[in-house]
């Protein structure tokens, strides 16, 4: 089992949604972040005051998958979130240790 | 807070022991009932807005009034059209108030301190309103004490918890307007004047202290201020005072609201000092939207505030209600202009301050100018307070955190200017009752140097009263709250509510 963490410009997120459950993914689980790397952040004036804002609004999104669908689902989130410009975003992937269904108690890929 | 109570009880008994109230012995007189001819010439005095027979001449009753023949009073009734009018202004002026400038100066703060600045709004309403009752529309509208030197700067208190003061005229001010409405519309007026103080202050004074300094300001500064301009022996009253010092003219407060809360804003704000992280953290407005929603509240309550103070739906109220709008539209067009060409992009709050500033600079003028005085206005509007705004506060570097000085003390101070320079007798016919030798209709027409006098009298009051008024503040309840109430936010730490949850 793999965590995809996946931060996004936050006007990609339905495209990517779409894109991922077009291949059948229908979980996932999405906050407002804020952060920056390359794309830096910009410059807002009120008045006669120049203020930079360094840290950018993005969405993540978080899906746990068995290890034979992430290649899929990472394709689609590239694909559907790339707008070829600086500030796309990056995926992330990681390893779980395990999964528990709260209300069955079931685990393993069975609780995904 | 004791000290705070023993310093208001100290100055309110020291004004109160300075006045005493004034007595008249009316002589009997006995009247006639009116014939036909007067009372039809009553009916036109209502249409025209002049005084009506019975306030003219002794003998004559009139069917719109009570007579009281053994204390040989007259009673005049008020115009229904006129109350309609009063009272709508009246209320949109308060409209400006909350939520409208609490509103545009919410939005401007952040989101910590927005529930602070409209405690401070609705702090101001309830204060003033008691003080306008107890003792300030006296002071401002009542007769001054004849041989006192007080008497010069304040009324009496022939008017003090608005004894005589009812539903009848009063025709020093208006022949048709009830007297407690005319005292609820200029309510309105000094309620708004210290609120807009806070724009300067914001975000960095104790509440206890914005209290006391409110109170004392109203009055050192604004009764006596408003006396001078408006009262009907106002010193500065050049319009209605034929024997005022200086004949000086201010339509709707461009000097009595506009220059007293802006240059004492500014003087506040220098004593207060910068906000913590003034230069290094963002201070940019939380809510531009709310911000955008308090200006459009501004522009619609003007209209009672300019229009209004023709205290009559009449030709000079039709003449302020187009001059306002031209002026407005125009500034908040320039202004926004200027932005775009100077740094690239217009932004809407080069709109909205463009907007605010343009109602303020037309202000004094408003009711004295012609539609392209006022279009004149608006365009020096849209320049001057943006130039204000956008560069000399950078090069001094003082924080006027939401721009009261830039737009209220820069726009009212040349307005007052303009209204010398662009007051035409064609716009206003009242000006050759009384300024006929100083609106001569020429650019500089000696009406220009007595708005000078005024503003220069203007200036001392307001800047001297503030300094004193400040450090009196700073000894007894202190000027700033601590740095931690100042990072937490004024909103959590001094009021314990929140703006925004979730």
């Amino acid at each position: 089992m793999k965590k995809i963490e996946a931060i996004i410009k936050p006007f990609k997120l339905e495209e990517v949604k779409d894109a991922l459950s077009q291949i059948g993914i229908e979980g996932m689980t999405v906050s407002e972040v804020k952060g920056f790397g390359r794309q830096k952040g910009h410059t807002e004036i009120y008045r006669g005051s120049e203020y930079k804002v360094d840290f950018l609004p993005k969405i993540k999104i978080e899906i746990v998958l068995p290890d034979n669908r992430v290649d899929g689902a990472i394709t689609a989130i590239v694909s559907s979130a790339k707008t070829g410009k600086i500030g796309d975003g990056k995926v992330f992937v990681s390893d779980v240790e395990e999964i528990i269904r709260i209300r069955t108690e079931e685990k393993g890929d069975a609780a995904i | 807070m004791n000290k705070v109570i023993i310093a208001v009880a100290f100055i309110a008994a020291a004004l109160l022991a300075s006045f005493s109230a004034r007595a008249a012995d009316p002589a009997p007189v006995k009247r006639a009932a009116p014939t036909l001819e007067q009372r039809v010439a009553d009916l036109e005095a209502y249409v025209n807005n002049s005084g009506r027979g019975a306030d003219n001449t002794n003998n004559v009753s009139s069917n719109l009034g009570t007579y009281d023949e053994k204390a040989n009073t007259f009673t005049p009734n008020p115009g229904p059209g006129p109350n309609a009018w009063q009272m709508t202004s009246a209320a949109l002026v308060l409209f400006m108030t909350l939520p409208g400038l609490a509103l545009f100066y919410g939005g401007l703060v952040r989101r910590k301190n927005i529930l602070s600045v409209m405690a401070q709004c609705l702090l101001i309403t309830g204060m003033v309103t008691i003080m306008w009752y107890i003792c300030g529309y006296s002071l401002v509208f009542h007769h001054g004490k004849p041989d006192s030197a007080l008497g010069k700067f304040l009324g009496d208190f022939g008017y003090a918890f608005l004894n005589n003061v009812d539903s009848s005229p009063n025709t020093d001010y208006s022949f048709w307007v009830s007297q407690n409405v005319f005292a609820m519309y200029q309510l309105m007026f000094a309620i708004i004047t210290p609120a807009l103080i806070i724009g300067a202050i914001a975000e960095r004074m104790k509440f206890s202290a914005i209290f006391l300094f409110m109170f004392l300001w109203m009055l050192v500064v604004y009764f006596p201020q408003a006396h001078m301009i408006w009262g009907i022996d106002g010193m500065m009253n050049g319009l209605a005072n034929p024997a005022a010092k200086i004949h000086a003219i201010d339509f709707a407060g461009g000097t009595v609201v506009h220059m007293t809360s802006g240059w004492s804003a500014l003087v506040l704000c220098l004593i207060l000092g910068k906000r913590l992280g003034f230069g290094k953290e963002n201070f940019s407005p939380h809510s531009m939207v709310l911000c955008m929603v308090g200006t459009g509240m501004l522009w619609v309550g003007w209209y009672g505030f300019n229009a209004g103070s023709a205290v009559a739906a009449d030709v000079v109220a039709a003449n302020a209600f187009t001059t306002t709008t031209l002026a407005t539209a125009v500034a908040s067009f320039v202004w926004p202009m200027m932005e775009w060409f100077v740094r690239g992009k217009p932004s809407v709050l080069g709109f909205c301050s463009g907007a605010v500033a343009g109602l303020v600079v037309i202000t004094p003028a408003c009711g004295f100018v012609t539609p392209t005085g006022s279009v004149i206005i608006g365009v020096v509007a849209g320049l001057v307070p943006w130039f204000f705004c956008y560069k000399v506060k950078g090069w001094f570097g003082y924080d006027d955190a939401l721009d009261t000085f830039g737009v209220h003390a820069v726009g009212g101070t040349i307005g007052a200017v303009l209204t010398g320079v662009l007051a035409r007798n064609s716009a206003n016919a009242n000006l050759a009752t009384n300024l006929k030798s100083y609106v001569t209709d020429t650019a500089l027409q000696p009406l220009v140097f007595e708005q000078l006098k005024a503003i220069g009298v203007t200036l001392v009051l307001a800047i001297s009263g503030t300094i004193v008024i400040a450090y009196i503040v700073k000894a007894v309840v202190g000027l700033r709250p601590s740095e931690d109430v100042e990072s937490i936010g004024l909103d959590l730490a001094e009021h314990e509510e929140e703006g925004y949850h979730g």
